[in-house]
Order: C-alpha cells, then sequence, then structure tokens
C-alpha cells in the first residue's frame, strides 16, 4: 500500500484515501496551439521507469491536489508538495539526488 | 522438428522418452538479421510466425531481457473473447478468436482453447443498455453474441446469485464461442514454430539501445551484444515506453499494474467465464480447480510486477454478493503484471517515425485474447511496410487526429 503525507494536512494518507491524477507538471495548451502541441498535452506521457513526478488527490481527507515525487521502479517516495507550483521545488530534487545520485532534474 | 501426436507418445513410451527434442533452440545471436523482434511475449512470438508462415521471412531473430512467455502472457487471466463495440476492434479479435480454434493444429502444439462460453453481466440498467446496444455491433459485424435473460445467465451458471440486493443479474452478454486457453502453451507453441522455421529465440538479451542512420534503425545494442537489422519490432507490452525512448520518440502510453490472484483448488463448480464490470471482477475455473479471478488496475504508474492487498480485498468484496461461494473459499497466489495503457484503451499497431521500426503495444488489460489476430497483423505490416484492413485504424497518428477507438466505454474496465 503507498502511503503518501498530504503537504496540506500534514497526515500520512494511504492510498485508499487518494485518488491518483497522473503526470504532474504537463504544460496546457489552449486556443491557437498546434495539434501536435494538443497531442502532447493530451496524450504524450514520460511514463519513465524510476523518478516520476505525479498528481494526487486527498480525496477522503481534505480534497486537495497535491504532487508527489516517486520511483515507479521501486516504489519509493521521495516527498510530497502543494500543487501551486510549474516545477518540483529545490527540497524534492535534493531529496531525490541524495536517493538516485545520477539523476538529473528534466529527465 | 520431430510432430507431437499420439504416435510420437506410443513411441516415446516404448524408448523410455530419450528420444523427446527440445521445443525450441536456445543459439547465441548472429552479428544480423532481416528483422529483429524485441519481445518474446505471446504478440512477439505470434509476429514472428505469422512473419514466416504468411510472408516467407525467417532470418528473424526475437531478443527477450527475461524468460520466453515471463511476462504478462503469462500473468493473464486467459480470456478470449471477441465481443467489442467497435468495428476495428471487433475486426481483430475475432480474427485472432477465430484462430485461435485451429491455433492447436496449426502450430502442432496443444494451447488447449476451450470455447466454453464468455458471460458479461449487466447489473445496472446502464450496462443492459450498453450490451444490447454491443450485440446489435456485434450482429452487424459477424460476431456472433447474444443478450440473454436472467433465467438463462443462472442455467449456464448456477452458482451466480442473481438477485443480490445491490448488483442484481439484470441479463448478460452472451458469446458462447468465447472461452479460455492455457497461456503459457501459446508462448512454448509459437516459440517452437518460429525455431522449427529456423528463426533465433534469444532469452535473457535484454534490449539497451537503438542505433539508427538517417531516420531508419540500423541495429541493436543488447546485453549480449550489438546486433544489426533491416527492419524493427518493438513488441514489449509494459516497457513499450522504455524501448521507444530508446528509439527516440514517445508513446501515448502508460504503464500500470492489473493484479489477478486464484483460489484453492475446487471441484469443477464453473463451467463457463463470469465478468462482472460494475463491480470490477471476472472469474473462471482453471483445469486445475483454482478459480482464476481478474481486478482492476493500480490508478498510478508502476513497474513492479506487484500487486496490492486492497484491490485484492476490493475485488472479493464485490464479487461475494454475485459469487456467495467465494466467502468460504481460501485464495492461494496473486501476482501482478505491467499493463500499457493507451489514451483510448485500444492497441497501437503502427509504423513509427523511425522508417523501418514497427510498434505493437497498447493492448492495456486486454492483450491474450488478440496474441494470434495482433501478430498477424503486425506481422503482414512489418513484411509490406503498410498496415493491412486489421491494423489500418490502430496507427499512432490517430491521437494526434482524434480517431480514436474508443473502448473505454465499451469495455468500462479491464478487458
Amino acid at each position: 500500500m503507498l502511503t503518501l503525507e498530504c503537504p496540506y494536512c500534514g497526515i500520512m494518507a494511504d492510498e485508499t484515501e487518494l485518488s491518483p491524477g497522473y503526470e504532474a507538471h504537463l504544460k496546457r495548451y489552449g486556443p491557437g496551439s498546434t495539434d501536435a502541441e494538443f497531442e502532447a498535452y493530451m496524450f504524450a506521457r514520460k511514463n519513465p521507469k524510476g523518478v516520476h513526478f505525479e498528481r494526487w488527490r486527498h480525496a477522503y481527507g481534505c480534497g486537495k491536489w497535491f504532487l508527489a515525487a516517486r520511483c515507479t521502479a521501486t516504489l519509493e517516495v521521495f516527498g510530497t508538495y502543494p500543487a501551486q507550483t510549474s516545477g518540483p521545488p529545490p527540497h524534492i530534487i535534493a531529496a531525490i539526488k541524495a536517493r538516485r545520485p545520477g539523476w538529473e532534474a528534466g529527465q | 522438428m520431430k510432430r507431437y501426436s499420439a504416435f510420437a507418445i506410443a513411441r516415446e513410451a516404448i524408448g523410455n522418452h530419450l528420444g523427446w527434442q527440445k521445443a525450441w533452440a536456445s543459439p547465441a545471436p548472429k552479428a544480423a538479421y532481416d528483422v529483429i523482434i524485441v519481445g518474446a511475449g505471446g504478440h512477439g512470438l505470434a509476429t514472428a510466425y505469422y512473419l514466416g508462415k504468411n510472408h516467407g521471412i525467417t532470418n528473424v531473430a526475437i531478443l527477450e531481457k527475461g524468460w520466453l512467455g515471463g511476462g504478462n502472457t503469462g500473468r493473464n487471466t486467459t480470456i478470449i473473447r471477441s465481443n467489442y463495440l467497435q468495428d476495428p476492434s471487433a475486426a481483430i479479435y475475432e480474427k485472432s478468436r477465430s484462430l485461435y480454434e485451429t491455433l492447436s493444429q496449426d502450430i502442432n502444439y496443444n494451447v488447449m482453447f476451450s470455447p466454453r462460453g464468455v458471460m458479461m453481466l449487466a447489473q445496472t440498467h446502464h450496462e443492459v443498455r450498453g450490451y444490447r446496444r454491443t450485440a446489435h455491433a456485434n450482429a452487424l459485424q459477424g460476431v456472433t453474441t447474444e443478450f440473454i435473460t436472467p433465467a438463462r445467465v443462472k442455467e449456464l451458471c448456477p452458482i451466480l446469485n442473481i438477485d443480490g440486493p445491490r448488483y442484481p443479474v439484470l441479463g448478460a452478454l452472451w458469446q458462447a464461442r468465447g472461452g479460455t486457453g492455457r497461456h503459457d502453451a501459446v508462448a512454448w507453441g509459437y516459440a517452437r514454430a518460429c525455431s522449427a522455421m529456423g528463426m533465433d529465440i534469444i532469452q535473457q538479451c535484454e534490449v539497451t539501445g537503438v542505433r539508427s542512420e538517417g531516420g531508419q534503425v540500423t541495429g541493436v545494442e543488447t546485453t549480449k551484444g550489438a546486433i544489426a537489422c533491416k527492419k524493427m519490432g518493438i513488441v514489449v507490452a509494459g516497457h513499450s515506453g522504455q524501448v521507444a525512448d530508446m528509439a527516440g520518440f514517445r508513446l501515448p502510453v502508460e504503464a500500470v499494474a492489473l493484479q489477478a490472484l486464484v483460489s484453492e483448488p475446487i471441484k469443477p463448480c464453473m463451467d463457463v467465464v463470469v465478468m462482472a464490470n460494475t463491480v470490477h471482477g471476472y472469474m473462471s475455473q482453471s483445469d486445475k480447480g483454482e478459480m482464476v479471478i481478474g481486478g482492476g488496475t493500480d490508478g498510478f504508474n508502476n513497474y513492479t510486477q506487484r500487486g496490492s492487498f486492497h484491490h485484492i480485498e476490493e475485488t472479493l468484496r464485490a464479487l461475494i454478493e454475485t459469487f456467495p461461494m467465494l466467502s468460504r473459499l481460501k485464495m492461494l497466489r496473486q501476482w501482478g503484471g505491467i499493463v500499457d495503457m493507451t489514451g483510448d484503451r485500444s492497441p497501437i499497431i503502427s509504423k513509427t517515425p523511425l522508417g523501418n521500426c514497427f510498434i505493437n503495444c497498447g493492448w492495456g488489460t486486454g492483450g491474450f485474447k488478440a496474441i494470434p489476430g495482433s501478430g498477424w497483423a503486425m506481422a503482414d505490416l512489418m513484411a509490406r511496410g503498410e498496415p493491412g484492413p486489421l491494423a489500418e485504424a490502430f496507427d499512432l497518428w490517430r491521437f494526434k487526429e482524434g480517431r480514436f477507438i474508443d473502448e473505454s466505454v465499451a469495455a468500462g474496465v479491464a478487458h
């Protein structure tokens, strides 16, 4: 069972208390964008085997969306952070690098 | 390659069973092949088999990072059906189902295809309307299905409780010619047939890089050295995104875990396959007597091939009303597989941005039933370089162009 800390409530929430929202930090495209941009936004996914940034919702708690940094190959959780950001904050990057020395942001 | 037959069993019985040959050879890789197939699961092996049988291409290597059929081919619940809503889906799954009917004779290997009938329960009024619509669509597509009454459901599967207070059975979509097969035998049988045609099946050989030049693949790097090829097919299910990444393109695919479980073996009590999509569970009884139960997928990206306990609880909790006998049954084993889910829950059999590289992926939770048809269509695409009628709707560019084959609504659940 995956357990994530809700950055708003500060409580550890079990997977059954959360709703998954898949890839985080997608750039949202609007009117006037090209077909390729819409395709990238709506369908093309990083789907990495390793470090991944995801959206989660504390559905059976405070109801807020938050983001998580997680390893898809080991289910290890590096940290969670509020959703009001366009990229992972420095302390999350540092936590990932501490466990995955070879990893680079933007991969 | 000596043929398997009743006569062969008698001959070997006299000879103390010393004359049986290995089912397939395990050669070291050659420096170059006409075609490299990455992935020796059911779909990869079927692709290689039909490349040889239908198109005469036998200078083929099938590379497998683990062992043959050890991925999703050996992890599914072996359901075979073709009662899909959309025309392109019905065409390829029906082709597949019909190939399964004669597959044992075709490859001289018993895949234990058992057309015992597949029943998809309608437990809400929404499902009744949906399955009636599917039955009409199937009639137009030439796929034999019918919508049956609750009384007929009870007759076909007496252990079902059709009067549950929460999920009463209101009818079912019945495909009498659907059923199950022996999943390992499908992989082993295709592997033996490919090996007999002179193809090389190379296990424990992981692809670590794709070499390309001027928009064409020239070969692959593997844990057993570099191998050159004229054409390459990527047929790796859950790891499609990884291999596509090596080849330099991105897929509309997410890898998630799907899990299944089996009970302790019991006496025969159920001779059909039952799928209960409202409660997210499906069940059949194996020849060993185990109840084989499939559940839902995890909702997040996962490559661990493990299940999680709460999914088992959810699946069984939901199934117990419909199958009360489950409450007295011990569960024996559970496992997970990594499935590649596309945006419209339909597969991709397609050309790629690299001219001589082709991909077959995105079968998600329903790949086993499609193995022969998928291999047939993929071999056709790889041999001619252009998709045939079975594959053309499943191209990679349908997401950009909005031509979805929307089975997520039609199937509603793992399928």
